[in-house]
């Protein structure tokens, strides 16, 4: 009886700690949208506040951005076409190489195995500067080319495919050449979909990389109607405070498309965000 | 679809293949599509995309800019320099770059280690109700992007006394803070936003670690009498130190590679430097003052460091002793 009461309590307390904890974790964002409900001006003099004027929420700052800011607009088209882009050759070539890497043998496959370990280690911040004087002698400056270059093949998802493609049923293969497959017939047709689950947690990787993607986009997008909306974001936050309502109500619209993904796919954000957790 | 009708057709092929006599006599005759198609050929042309995407994307830069570090880069005109960029960097912006980065990694992996393995673990616990609503809740701000978090933490910890966080300073009775324009609150903002975005991804990584336990360790403790503290002392923790390894290594490599953390609350430049990091350097005289040469020599020196942490996580994890695999 005493025992049964101190779980009760103990279950109390846990889960009311856990829930105070995912509030603090969850306060910027929902005072993010509180905000771009609020007067911008309002928010340039007092911040993110506690002490809300609920009278002066309005959707003024969305119509504004719906109606008024058009290169905002241009800014979430190139997000969404360089975001597009960047998953469909990723995942294309990527699995690709995991799957070679996987279900044939071949002369050096180890070591291409271990260049890709390598090169999951070498950060791209090291490489920026010779990539974006490359980038300016052949004249893919300021073009989405030169943003999805460096993503195209990524070693994580080499890394993701090859692991998982070690678990495709090998015989299939064999049966399928009998049958007068190619060996691409049987990667595209056959062992690709198989490979499912694991195209849609890396889909979710690089689309979120790519979407939230902000050093290399910098260095290489000039003008204002090539920017994605990090970049485009982030001339706003000016000291002066003038483009707030656009920052604001924008960034919930950035974030906005991404949760309600995450609620369906859940399970596959959290396949594809810690994947490096498999090299453990 | 297609692919469904496909593989439930394999069963039943090798009886009856129309098909491939046909195939054949399309393709005896071309050898150069018997070539491509061949077992010998066919892996090769799959890791193509690797292998040229590695030599003009890693292989390329990573010489070039080792080459360019001891280069005066401008248009038209490189000329050796041997060592100069790297006596350069004998200068106090470098170093409050190189301070300001190892604070911040030293903060963000006590903060991002401790903080998610101890969450995890009583997120573990059967006390705890919810637990998916938790974990969904604390994972969401990974969602945002560094630009999005941190316009939010700059208005939140804005200078003016109605911001949130001089708000919960007087309630405390301190005064109002200046968080952008204050030297130790400066690292103190990046390391917070850093820690935000991150606990949720890292406590799934203890999560997933923590149901890899085996549950037999704790039956003997129990049946031993261990007290509570003492199987999350000598259970618990042991069990997790592969875990706790591959999340302080990351974070450590990631810290050395912040420069976003930076740039969302002072753009390019941050007053007297207090919020500079090494990466942030490397944009500004790289990028922003054109000084490639130069730049490159900062690349080098964050490349070896990242190399030499790299190596201990390697001699750590015992990957040296095991050999392949």
């Amino acid at each position: 009886m005493n025992a049964k009461r101190k779980n009760k309590i103990l279950t109390w307390i846990a889960t009311i700690s856990f829930g105070v904890i995912s509030l603090i974790a969850l306060f910027p964002i929902i005072s993010l949208v509180i905000s771009s409900l609020r007067p911008s001006s309002e928010l340039m003099r007092q911040g993110i506040s506690f002490s809300i004027n609920f009278s002066q929420l309005s959707l003024d700052n969305y119509l504004y951005i719906f109606n008024q800011a058009p290169e905002y607009w241009a800014w979430y088209g190139n997000s969404l076409v360089i975001s597009a882009i960047t998953i469909v050759l990723s995942l294309f070539f990527s699995s690709m190489v995991g799957y070679a890497l996987a279900v044939y043998d071949f002369k050096g496959k180890n070591f291409f195995f271990l260049l890709v370990l390598l090169i999951l280690m070498v950060p791209f911040e090291i490489l920026m500067l010779p990539l974006y004087q490359l980038m300016i002698n052949t004249q893919l400056i300021d073009t989405y080319f030169a943003v999805v270059l460096p993503m195209v093949v990524a070693p994580v998802a080499v890394f993701f495919f090859r692991q998982y493609a070690l678990g495709l049923p090998i015989q299939l293969m064999d049966a399928a050449r009998i049958d007068g497959s190619t060996e691409y017939g049987i990667f595209f047709k056959i062992m690709l979909p198989l490979m499912g689950p694991s195209l849609a947690a890396m889909a979710i990787l690089q689309g979120l990389g790519s979407w939230n993607n902000f050093l290399w986009p910098l260095l290489v997008l000039r003008s204002n109607d090539m920017f994605t909306l990090p970049i485009g974001l982030a001339t706003l936050l000016t000291p002066y405070g003038n483009n707030y309502d656009v920052l604001i109500a924008g960034s919930v619209l950035t974030i906005i498309p991404i949760i309600i993904l995450f609620v369906f796919f859940q399970r596959y954000f959290i396949a594809g965000l810690t994947t490096g957790g498999v090299k453990g | 679809m297609e692919s469904l009708s496909n593989s439930s057709d394999l069963s039943t092929k090798p009886r009856r293949s129309p098909k491939s006599p046909k195939n054949n006599s399309n393709k005896q005759p071309n050898s150069f599509l018997r070539f491509i198609n061949s077992k010998k050929v066919v892996p090769y042309l799959f890791v193509a995309p690797f292998i040229i995407s590695f030599l003009i994307l890693t292989l390329y830069p990573a010489i070039q800019g080792i080459i360019m570090s001891f280069q005066r880069v401008l248009p038209g005109q490189v000329t050796f320099v041997g060592l100069a960029n790297y006596e350069r960097l004998a200068n106090p912006v470098f170093y409050k770059a190189l301070l300001n980065t190892t604070l911040y990694v030293i903060f963000t992996v006590l903060i991002l280690t401790i903080i998610p393995m101890l969450l995890a673990i009583f997120l573990d616990s059967k006390f705890v109700k919810f637990k998916t609503l938790f974990r969904a809740s604390l994972f969401l701000p990974a969602l945002t992007s560094t630009i999005v978090g941190g316009m939010i933490f700059r208005l939140m910890f804005g200078e003016q006394d109605t911001a949130v966080a001089n708000q919960i300073m007087s309630l405390f009775g301190l005064d109002a803070i200046n968080w952008r324009f204050t030297s130790w609150a400066a690292i103190f903002l990046m390391v917070i936003l850093a820690s935000w975005r991150w606990i949720g991804v890292n406590i799934l990584y203890f999560l997933a670690a923590l149901q890899n336990v085996p549950g037999e360790l704790y039956e003997a403790a129990d049946i031993d009498g261990a007290s509570k503290w003492q199987k999350l002392r000598y259970i618990t923790i042991p069990q997790l130190k592969p875990i706790i390894i591959f999340v302080s290594t990351i974070t450590i490599i990631n810290g050395f590679r912040m420069f976003e953390e930076s740039f969302v609350f002072w753009e390019a430049g941050s007053p007297g430097n207090i919020g500079l990091s090494v990466v942030g350097y490397i944009y500004q005289e790289g990028i922003r003052q054109n000084d490639m040469g130069y730049g490159s020599a900062i690349g080098v020196i964050l490349m070896l460091i990242i190399a030499v942490i790299s190596l201990i996580y390697l001699i750590a994890t015992g990957t040296f002793k095991r050999g392949e695999n």
